[in-house]
Parts: C-alpha cells; structure tokens; sequence
C-alpha cells in the first residue's frame, strides 16, 4: 500500500504516522501542505496530529485551504481510504470531509491518556465491532459534537466507528465530554475516510507497551490488498 | 552608581557622572545618544542595577560616559542572569569533563556523545519571575527558551521535563499559579511537538512570593552536525530569523534579579509572549538550515535578545560584530535602539551564514512562512558597534535616509570576560541550629498506621503527579517507552546515518529534595544529584551528564552565598563518584519575596542511557508471586526534614539524612546491572514518605488500575522511621522466585545490603511486623489517596 502523509506547518505526529504505516508493510511518504497533487498511485492518505497553522482562529480551519485538500477531497471521491487522526480529525471535519465538529475538551484541560476504545462500525480501518482496543490520546479539543439529525443519520448508516468505554466496557467514558462518547466516525461513499481523536499510530509497537493501534493500519493494508486483488480478478 | 551619591558626583565636561581610572579598550569612540533618549543621571543608573563600582568600570571600560541605549546594554549583559557575577567563581569548582564529554558549559547546551555518532544535547534553565507574574506565558516562553537553546546546536528535540516550586497548597495564589504553569508548559510543549515526560512538583511556603518553573529538554545531534554560537571570518553576513521584534520582555533578565514584594506583582509588561507555532517552524526551519551546512553560526534571542545573542557570539570568536537597526523586522511602531536590542521576543535566531549562502538560507526560511533579513555583519574590530537611523521606521515603509548615528560601540570584552564578578561574603544561617536541633523522635507513633499511611500518599507533596502530566502530550513522536511517574522516563530516538537505523533508549530524571538542601547544603545537594542518578538505575540507564538550575535567594545575603558555596561542593563530590560531568547549567538568584528567601532549589536533570531495550524497567509492580527486595542501606533514621514531620509540624526541621557516597555508587551499579541482566520486574527508589509510601507506589502507581498489583510484606519491626524515614541509597525491586537467587548474589558481590522483604500479588497492600498486621489497605484506596493529592488545590 501506497501511503501519503500530509505536513502542514505545525503538524507534530507525522513521524510516528509513518512508522506505524510502514510497520503494518505500507510505503510511506510525506507530503508538503502546498503541493496541490498527492503522489501517483497513493492509495490511503493520512492527515496526522499536531497543529496545523497553530490551530489559530480554530483547529484545521486555516489547513482547509491548503492546496493539498483539493486533492484529498478527490481521493476521498474516488473512494481512496483517508484516514485523519487528532488533528486530522479536526481537518477532516473543518474540510467538511466528515460531518460535526470538535471543541474543547469538557474539563477544558489537555488530556493525555490511554483509554479504552470500542469498534462501533465495520469499515475499512476496523473490519470487526465490538473489538476493544486501549489507545492513547492527547488532544485539547477532541470533544465531539454534531447536531441531532446529522447524528441520527450517522446512527443509521453505521458511520459512528469508535467510541469510547470504561475498563468494564459496557458504559460510556466520558473523560472529555464527547457527545455519546464518540471516539471516531466513518464519512466517505464507501466509509472509506476515517477520522478518529485517540492515535493508533502511537500504540503500535511493543516497544511502548501496546500494539492496539497496529489493528486499524493492519486493517487498512489488507483492504487495499484485497481491493487490488479484486480489480485484478 | 547609588542613588544616595548621585548629587555628590562631581560634573565634569562632557560628564554627567565621574569617570574612574581603568583599562580603556581600543580607540575613543563616538557612540551618541538618539533623539528621545532620556538623560543619564544616577536614579536611572540605579533603575538599570549597576552599582557605583559597575558604573565606574562601565565607564573606564568605555573611556566616556555610556549612551543610554549602552546603558540598557550593559545592564543586562552584567545582571547575574547573564553574567553569572555571583556564582562564577563557585560554578568552577563543579567537574566537567570525562572523555564523552563534546561540549561542556559555556555554550548554549551541553552536549555528550551517546556512541555510533551520536549526540545527547540538553541543558535546563529556570524561567521563575516571568512565571510568577504571568503563569502561563511565563512557564511557556520557558519552555520556548530551552527548546531554541537546544536546537539552537543543531539538535531535534526528544524530550522535556519540568521541575515546579509552588507556595504551600492553602497559599491563595497557589491554584492559579499551579493550573497556569501546568498549562503553559503544556502549550508550549505539546503545540511544538515535544513529549514532556516527566518532572517534579513541590510545595513548601517559602515559594508563597516566587514560584519557581524550571524547563529541561534533550536533544539528539548527528556529532558531526553540532552547530555553536560562533561568528566567523570578517565580512560575514549576520541573519535574523524568526518572530518579529515587538516591546514584549524588555529587560526581562535585569528583572529575574529582582526580589518580588508584597506591594504586588506590577511588571507584567517585561513578561514575553511565546508562540509555539512559531517556534515549531523555526525548529524545523533550522534542522533544515543544518542539514544543508548553510551556517558558520547561529545564536538563539534568549535572555537580553538581539544584544545578549549577538554579543556572544562576537565574545566566543574574538571578532567584532555591527550591527544596523533599521534592517530589524519588527512588529511595533517607533521602537527605539534600546528597545530594540533589550527586546525578549520570542522564537527569534541570529545566524552567520556561509559567504554566499545567503540565499538559500532566506529560501528556507520563506518555505517555512519565516521572516528573514540581513541586519549586520561580522567585523575584525573586537567591537560590538550598533547603528539606527533618528526618523526611520521600516513600519512607515520607505528607505532610511541620511544620519545614521551610532547608539552604541563596545568593546566586546567589556560585555563578557570583563563582565563583574564577586566572591562575595559568606556566613553562617542564624536559624539553622534551632531547625537542626529538632528530634523527629518526639514526635511519636501515629494511631494508626494505615491512617498514617493515606495520609502521607494524598500529601501534594507526595502523592500522584497525574493531573499535571495528563495535561502533557507524553508520548508526542511515538518514542516514549516509560512514562511520567515511574522512575526515570525512557524515551527511544532513532537515530539514521548512512541508510542505517540505530535506536538509542535516552533516560531523563530531575529530582532536588530541597528541604534537605535547607538542613545541610553539602549533603542535600549531593542527594538530589544521587537521587536523579538511582531514578535513571531504577529505569536501566547509567548517567552520561548533569544539568542544573540552581535557584537561591540573594546573594548579598551572606548565608544565602554559602549554602551557594557548599550546594556546590556537595554536587561536586556526588558527581564525581557518579562519574557525571556537568556540562551545562542556570544560576536563578534574587529569588526572595520580603526578605525572605526560598528553600536552597539545586534541581539537577540527568541524562542517561539504556544499553538495549531489554534493559528498560519500570518501577511498578509487574505480576504477582515475585520477591520483593529493599536494596541499600539499612535504613535506621532519615527522619530530619521529611514530609512525615512536616505533616505532623508545618516544619522542615530535624537533621538531614547521612549519605554514603560510596554505597550510593555500588547500589546503582548494582540496580543497572539486575536490569541489564533482566533479574528484576520492577525497580523503584525510595524518597519523600520513605518505605511504605515507595511500596504503595509500586502497587499503585500505573497508568491503568487494571494493572495494580498488590503486595505482602514483612518486617521485622515497625517504627515510623523504618516506614516513613526517608534515608537515601535505597531500591525496592520485584524479582521472579527463580531469580531471586541470582539477585541476592550479585548484591553480595556488589557490597549491597539486600533483604527479601515479601511477595507482589493479591489486591492489596498488606505490612505485617513483630507478628501483627500494621496496615492492610485495598490497592482502590491506596490510588484513591495518590490521585486526590492535587485535588484540594486544583479540584476535581
């Protein structure tokens, strides 16, 4: 799998990003914010953490307009996997790429921390629900929010990909004030873009303890894998 | 001068004040004042802290009266913050050198070679007086400051830590020093993209007035690609990069020598504004300079700015430097010389570019959205000679026009070797033998020891340090391996050369247990030196280098000058049987709120390396049905100055606890060895709160309560000071039965005193003595109480 991994000015996270890709077997490579084509062939675009443009005036709201969104915004089209983490995420929904927004967190605090993620939705990223994967996060603004029809709608199309539960897994961890507890949602014609708060990619080897994360990039190289495979049949 | 002798100082022509005999450097200049400065007279002098002698070396150094934009000049080049006139003569008595020593102090950071052509750079500073006055954009611009200072040498930042000094928890300024610091240090750090990953936090009421915030950071340099702040050969272009020059901290190092008093904080205008978005570009913008070799030299705009950053630099090559106002990029309208060059503004670089490089420095600069602009160039002249045009500001737009005037021309020694310094007067601390005199003894058994117990754990001096590094990006770049609150953080840098990928495990602790330093400078120095090496062994990294920052109160007070002196000394002696140079360091004096000063603060950071990832161990419990063992001294005593009587008194008093040096170094020795050998599961020193409090931590120290671990242990008696005495030269560590062998005789071998005290397992943590229980408490409560240490402060 061919992946690109955008750089804004500000993003922080795209070393671990390429790590965790090339770990589960992608190619990985950066791509500057200015360029207005992703490399041939890209098949999964990632948008890692950080903060891009400094989050000034809101988070992702200035990296909407770089040039490299248009062609994200295509990829996505296209059906091509894109997957956006923390401030990814945030990009993702200010490039109306997915739907809600994130605010600040509910104890208005940084939070860094390992919680405990459900898979809601089978997707490209998570091919099994129910699955519980311990993730770090570390984020100021990954309260989730989106008003009652859009939710309904996401409900209903099986868009809400993760959330977030206590160690027992059965009710909800609210640490942040997220709406439902919403760790992550599916957007794209195929639920082919992800965005998600907590970062896999920082929980990927056993060298830091934990190797949750490696399931979502596992997931998304064998998708790739299998679509080839189908194209070529 | 003073200000009582001003009217007694004689006029003379061309003088305002009188001119004393000295060495005249060089030829008689021509410096001249710019329209709107206002006239020198001795309240000024005294406004800008140079006193009768400093004036009349200033002006025999000159050979005339200063300007009054060399007048701001030398004032903040000779305040201690950038002179170091107080504490040089003692800082020489610290050890610096070993053979993986590269850089020792003197330069922007230390740096030390962590083997296959590699660099540990790192350096710690305080930023105490800004983060009193403003908590958040002082803690910040703290952490900007060391960042910049580190990669100022061309290396990537790893990691941070953060020491932090509050008033006592009931302070009223206490919360909101606490949350706007944490947050600060969070801001800055998490936005550029640097894990914070550990630090220490303490309370005592002689930080009521003067909070104390002191950053570290590590970087990791190729050695080949180590930059200095150095200036070249004449004719060289000089560059400034970065932020724009606003009014923003002027005479901010002037200030970090002044005594807060109760009449209020009222300087917030020499507080800077960091901008870590900034900072971050300029940090990548520079890691891409270095790694094209564009540069002879590059400077970062600390402490005392463009001045500070450019009269180093001219010091440490022996050239001369000048420098043209009207070129610097600023952000305010009608700034005058003197602001201009006292300016702190942050994420600002002065560089020395290559001769044709130019261009492609600016180029670099542009891709990252970066300000860039010639402003001087390097001259043979020995001179720091400053221009600016009367009526021009590039704000207005146009080209200067005629009558550029000189505003200042030094002698660069003048500005550095020449800079003043003091032996100054030592004495004895009046109230120590009253503290010293106090028997812990007296104090009695608690009723209930398990009462006794929770109560030392949800201490804020003792309990978890959750909410604070929660508030962290810990893990920022995917290389932390152990997090805050274990014992050392580990963090892994991979490094690549040539194609190939070699990972290096860099281990950071910073520790100073200041009530101990209060009671006995000498041996609580040496303590926080021991005490952040056995926190680097309990991780599995030997020491490679020591960062200090050394906060005091006044030196022309002279008690405060010899706990100065004998801190030293007692750093001195620990590092040199650690084997741990020095190489990098900060002087924080002045730090006094009506007379008072605060406890004696010698914090050190240690930077160490794990041999292989193998090795890396944390200080919690692991599984249950290992052996627990105490490694170290005996512990009979260690309650002088510990958090058990200033519980039970509001006091630091009792004597200091002994330490064994040489114990010290073979129990450290021994704890990198069990972990090298993969004997141990845990390994966790003992401080603040001693035995019981160390063995609660490891059953309920980590992150996630589902992997609590609890214990059984047996001693042979119970007494406060076996349980709460905080003697040093100890580690708890868990070890699987069939190594317990094997650890006994290596501490045998060792000259380590080793005693099997119990098993891990179970869901609690259970003490038995004399054939009875003293406490049996659930591992729930037991993290119950470590985690609402902060809460009475900061709530929920």
């Amino acid at each position: 799998m061919r992946a690109a991994v955008i750089v804004f000015p500000g993003s922080n996270a795209e070393v671990e990003m390429c790590r965790a890709l090339t770990l589960a077997g992608a190619s990985a490579r950066t791509v500057w914010h200015r360029e207005p084509n992703l490399p041939p062939d890209t098949e999964l675009v990632a948008l890692p953490g950080g903060f891009a443009h400094g989050d000034y005036l809101r988070c992702g709201a200035v990296a909407r307009t770089s040039p490299v969104i248009a062609a994200v915004r295509a990829h996505a089209a296209r059906g091509g996997l894109v997957l956006g983490v923390c401030n990814g995420f945030q990009v993702l929904t200010e490039a109306g790429l997915l739907p809600g927004a994130l605010v600040a967190n509910a104890h208005l605090r940084f939070e860094c921390s390992d919680r405990w993620v459900t898979v809601e939705a089978e997707g490209p990223f998570t091919p099994r629900a129910g699955v519980r994967l311990r993730l770090p996060v570390a984020h100021g603004e990954g309260r989730y929010h989106v008003d009652a029809e859009a939710l309904a709608r996401l409900r209903s199309e099986g868009r809400v990909a993760l959330t977030y539960r206590l160690a027992s897994g059965a009710s909800p961890d609210e640490f942040n004030g997220s709406l439902d507890a919403i760790a992550g949602v599916y957007g794209g014609p195929s639920k082919n873009v992800l965005g998600m708060m907590p970062h896999p990619e920082r929980a990927a080897e056993p060298y830091v303890g934990n190797t949750d994360g490696r399931s979502i990039f596992d997931a998304a190289v064998e998708w790739c894998a299998s679509r080839q495979s189908r194209a070529c049949a | 001068m003073h200000a009582e002798n001003a009217e007694a100082a004689p006029r003379r022509p061309g003088g305002l004040l009188a001119a004393a005999t000295g060495p005249v450097y060089g030829a008689l200049v021509t410096a001249r004042a710019f329209p709107g400065d206002p006239p020198l007279d001795a309240a000024l002098v005294a406004r800008h802290k140079l006193d009768r002698a400093e004036w009349d070396a200033l002006v025999a150094g000159l050979g005339r009266e200063p300007t009054y934009t060399e007048l701001g000049v030398a004032s903040v080049m000779w305040s201690e913050h950038c002179s170091y006139k107080s504490s040089r003569l003692h800082l020489r008595r610290l050890p610096t050198e070993a053979p993986h020593v590269i850089q020792g102090p003197g330069e922007n950071a230390g740096v030390v070679d962590i083997g296959d052509g590699f660099a540990a750079v790192f350096k710690m500073e305080s930023h105490n007086h800004p983060s009193y006055l403003e908590p958040y954009q002082g803690a910040a611009t703290g952490v900007g400051g060391i960042l910049r200072d580190v990669f100022t040498m061309g290396a990537r930042p790893v990691a941070s830590l953060d020491s932090l000094r509050f008033g006592r928890p009931e302070h009223p300024r206490t919360p909101a020093l606490l949350r706007g610091v944490v947050a600060g240090v969070g801001g800055y750090g998490n936005c550029i993209g640097v894990p914070t990953v550990g630090g220490e936090l303490m309370f005592d009421s002689s930080y009521d007035g003067n909070c104390l915030v002191n950053a570290f950071t590590c970087g990791v340099a190729r050695t080949d690609g180590i930059f200095y702040g150095r200036a070249g050969d004449p004719g060289s272009s000089v560059l400034y990069v970065g932020a724009r020059t606003g009014r923003d901290g002027i005479h901010g190092a002037t200030m970090a020598s002044d005594e807060f008093s109760a009449s209020g904080p009222s300087q917030r205008p020499t507080v800077q504004v960091g901008d870590p978005f900034l900072g971050k570009l300029l940090l990548e913008a520079c890691l891409r300079i270095f790694e094209e070799d564009l540069l002879i030299g590059i400077q970062d705009m600390g402490a005392a700015g463009l001045t500070s950053s450019s009269v180093e630099m001219a010091g440490r090559s022996g050239a001369g430097l000048e420098l043209d106002l009207d070129l610097v990029p600023r952000r305010a309208t009608r700034m005058t010389p003197y602001e201009l060059l006292l300016s702190e503004s942050q994420e600002r670089m002065l560089m020395v570019a290559r001769p044709g490089q130019e261009e492609r420095v600016r180029e670099i600069c542009e891709h990252f959205e970066l300000d860039c602009a010639v402003i001087g160039r390097v001259t043979d002249t020995g001179r720091w000679v400053v221009k600016a045009t009367p009526g021009h500001d590039p704000t207005e737009g146009g080209a200067p026009g005629p009558g550029s005037v000189v505003v200042c021309d030094f002698p660069v020694a003048l500005l550095t070797e020449a800079a003043p310094r003091y032996d100054r007067p030592q004495g004895d601390d009046p109230s120590a033998p009253e503290r010293l005199a106090f028997d812990p003894a007296s104090l009695g058994a608690p009723a209930s020891w398990g009462d006794a117990l929770l109560e030392l754990l949800s201490s804020p001096n003792v309990g978890s340090r959750r909410w604070v590094f929660r508030q962290y990006d810990h893990i920022v770049r995917g290389g932390t391996a152990v997090r805050p609150g274990s014992d050392a953080a580990v963090v892994r840098v991979p490094c690549e050369r040539d194609g190939l990928e070699v990972m290096k495990h860099l281990a950071f602790a910073c520790d100073c247990n200041a009530r101990f330093v209060l009671l006995d400078p000498f041996v609580g120095a040496a303590m926080a030196v021991a005490e952040a090496c056995r926190n680097l062994a309990c991780s599995g990294a030997r020491p490679l280098g020591l960062t200090d920052c050394l906060n005091f109160g006044s030196p022309e007070r002279p008690h405060v000058m010899r706990t100065f002196a004998r801190a030293i000394d007692g750093m001195a002696e620990a590092c040199r049987a650690l084997g741990v140079p020095v190489v990098s360091g900060n002087v924080s004096l002045y730090n006094e709120t009506d007379g008072r000063a605060i406890l004696p603060t010698p914090t050190v950071a240690v930077v160490g390396l794990v041999s292989r990832e193998a090795a890396i161990t944390r200080a919690f419990f692991q599984r249950a049905g290992d052996t627990i063992l105490l490694l170290g001294a005996a512990a009979s005593d260690g309650l002088g100055g510990s958090e058990w009587v200033h519980l039970r008194t509001g006091e630091v008093k009792g004597p200091a606890p002994a330490l064994d040096l040489d114990l010290e170094v073979r129990l450290q020795r021994l704890v990198v060895e069990l972990c090298e050998a993969n004997v141990v599961a845990s390994a966790h020193d003992l401080s603040e709160g001693g035995l019981a409090v160390g063995l609660a931590e490891c059953c309920a120290g980590p992150d996630d309560p589902d992997s609590m671990v609890g214990a059984s242990v047996t001693l042979p008696a119970a007494s406060v000071p076996s349980l709460f005495g905080e003697a040093p030269t100890r580690v708890l560590v868990s070890a699987a039965p069939a190594d317990v062998t094997s650890v006994l005789e290596r501490a045998r071998a060792a000259g380590v005193p080793a005693a099997p005290l119990g098993e891990t397992g179970g869901a609690r943590l259970r003490l038995e003595a004399d054939g009875r229980t003293i406490f049996d408490l659930d591992l729930t409560s037991l993290r119950a109480a470590r985690e609402r240490c902060l809460t009475s402060i900061v709530g929920e």
